[in-house]
């Protein structure tokens, strides 16, 4: 389960060990992420999967362990070769982070304008053609502000995906969204990476949607990997932290519940 | 008692730090400054948003100025006979002090408070995360054409203030208190010197300019990104150019007063 047999990686990450407030994110995580397929990270609520995103892109740094993208180590790599790195790396952010003083249309055309030289009807025509696959061509004038959360995702996917990267991370990309918005994502993201032959990242617990969409899936559990395979094979697998996930059961070994003490012993004791 | 002289300390010892880090941020500032006036759109973008906002608050507040300068100012001349100095008094009060000064004030609550509530609120809401995500750095982009907007700004402003409120202390002189309009003017061309009041001024409205914006841009981008963190920041920014300003400006009329 270490690895998709027989695929060049895009993304390698080994013994890596993350901390917050003294409390272990990950403990010993290793995984690779195959070039040029559509993978999936998957995991309960606050196991650290968008902070392991945000350890790819070098927006945090882990405590020990290693990280490689396109054979580069991201730790302590300085600012410039960092940015030249994400120059290449569309990301998602789960709740869009779009710019709130530029209208649609300029968040997306924001990377084109900030790092290309392209004229203007060359961008506006990668704009439109972007904002028209994820259905928004119309709203291109509104304001962030004007939009609801599953429009705001849906921008933040176009710009994502506006330079043409190498490697794109989302975020969530189906939280929130209606049934036939859904549909087209999943299309969309599986397009895109057929099309443009990019690798994709998809950090979810979405399973229908990831099942449809993904070549190989990771789940996180309590700082570790639990499983790693097709989607396929880890419907059938039959370790009880993954049957637990995978078919949604309340019981089983992977905990809903933030690290907390004894409830009843909470429960007596008023603060004061 | 020693309760007070630990607090005393520790704020001593903060307002060191702040003082360092922000004298840290200005040296970065300084040093991307050219190659953010190679993006003057951005810049001019930023100086119309701010120097719109600040336009009419300054505006009036320099007439009013000037009308009660002129007020004051002829009550105590009248008392020496020399109501056709009326001219000077107002100008030279506005150019060499009131004009950068309260400029700079006015200017930090209206367009400064407005910046550091900005930038705080596009920290606490990921959006300099996401310009870092795509290879673009915040300072270079948000911050710098803000901060070079202020300092831009500011003297501008200065002038414009010190302008109106002489017009303003013309309108009481003259029209109202009847001061004869021929001295008022003259006595004003023949006592302000272009070299020394005038330049003061400017120096002074530029020294200001920085300060205002650089504390501006600074509380915001370094605010804790919370809905507290952020009003903090933006009171901070009024607060401390305030007091930087009242103090630079004391410091500079001392060493040029004491130059002669
Ligand atoms: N800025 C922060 N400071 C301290 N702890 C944090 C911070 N951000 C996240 N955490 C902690 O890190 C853990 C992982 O958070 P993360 O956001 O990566 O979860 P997640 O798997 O993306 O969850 P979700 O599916 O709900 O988005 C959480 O337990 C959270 O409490
Ligand atoms: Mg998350």
């Amino acid at each position: 389960m270490t690895r998709p047999a027989g695929q060049e990686p895009h993304i390698e990450l080994e013994g890596l060990r993350f901390q917050r407030d003294g409390r272990p994110i990950f403990e010993d995580v290793s995984l690779s992420i195959p070039r040029g397929k559509v993978t999936a990270i998957m995991g309960p609520s606050g196991t650290g999967k968008t902070t392991l995103l945000r350890l790819v892109t070098g927006q945090l740094l882990p405590e020990r362990g290693s990280i490689r993208v396109d054979g580069q180590e991201v730790t302590g790599i300085g600012r410039e070769a960092l940015y030249r790195l994400r120059k290449r790396i569309g990301f998602l952010f789960q709740h869009g982070a779009l710019l709130t003083d530029l209208d649609v249309y300029e968040n997306v055309a924001f990377p084109l304008r900030e790092h290309t030289q392209l004229p203007d009807c060359l961008i506006h025509h990668l704009v439109m053609t972007k904002l028209q696959s994820v259905g928004l061509r119309g709203a291109a004038r509104l304001m962030p502000s004007q939009l609801s959360g599953g429009m705001a995702r849906r921008v933040g996917l176009a710009r994502a995906v506006v330079m043409d990267p190498e490697l794109v991370l989302y975020d969530e990309p189906f939280a929130g969204l209606d049934p036939i918005s859904m549909g087209v994502i999943v299309r969309l993201i599986r397009e895109i990476n057929e099309a443009l032959g990019l690798t994709s990242v998809i950090v979810s617990h979405d399973i229908e949607e990831v099942s449809q969409v993904a070549d190989w899936a990771w789940i996180i559990a309590d700082g570790r990997i639990i499983a790693g395979g097709t989607p396929e094979e880890l419907r059938g697998e039959e370790s009880p932290w993954v049957r637990q996930f995978m078919h949604r059961l309340s019981d089983g070994p992977v905990p809903f519940h933030f690290p907390a003490r004894d409830y009843p012993e909470d429960l007596r004791e008023v603060p004061r | 008692m020693r309760a007070m002289f630990r607090d005393l300390g520790e704020a001593l010892r903060e307002f060191v730090e702040t003082l360092g880090a922000m004298t840290r941020f200005l040296g970065r500032l300084l040093w991307e400054t050219p190659a953010a006036l190679m993006r003057f759109g951005l810049v001019w973008y930023q100086l119309h948003r701010i120097g719109a906002h600040s336009l009419l608050i300054i505006g009036i507040s320099a007439v009013f100025v000037g009308m009660v300068l002129a007020l004051q100012g002829y009550h105590i001349l009248n008392q020496f006979g020399a109501t056709e100095s009326l001219g000077v008094m107002v100008a030279m009060t506005l150019v060499r002090e009131l004009g950068p000064v309260l400029t700079a004030v006015l200017f930090a609550g209206r367009a400064g408070t407005s910046l550091a509530s900005e930038i705080g609120l596009m920290r606490a809401t990921d959006q300099l995360s996401g310009m870092e995500m795509m290879a673009v750095d915040p300072v270079k982009r948000v911050i710098m054409p803000r901060f070079l907007a202020g300092v831009i700004a500011v003297p501008l402003l200065a002038a414009i203030f010190s302008a109106l409120g002489i017009f303003g202390g013309y309108v009481v002189g003259v029209g109202l208190l009847g001061v004869d309009a021929g001295p008022f003017w003259s006595q004003m061309n023949a006592a302000v010197d272009v070299r020394t009041d005038v330049m003061s001024g400017v120096w002074k409205s530029i020294a200001f300019g920085i300060t205002a914006s650089l504390v501006a841009v600074y509380e915001g981008y370094n605010a804790p990104p919370t809905a507290e963190g952020v009003s903090r920041a933006t009171t901070r920014a009024i607060v401390i150019t305030a007091v930087a300003v009242l103090a630079i400006n004391l410091l500079i009329t001392a060493i040029i007063v004491g130059e002669g």
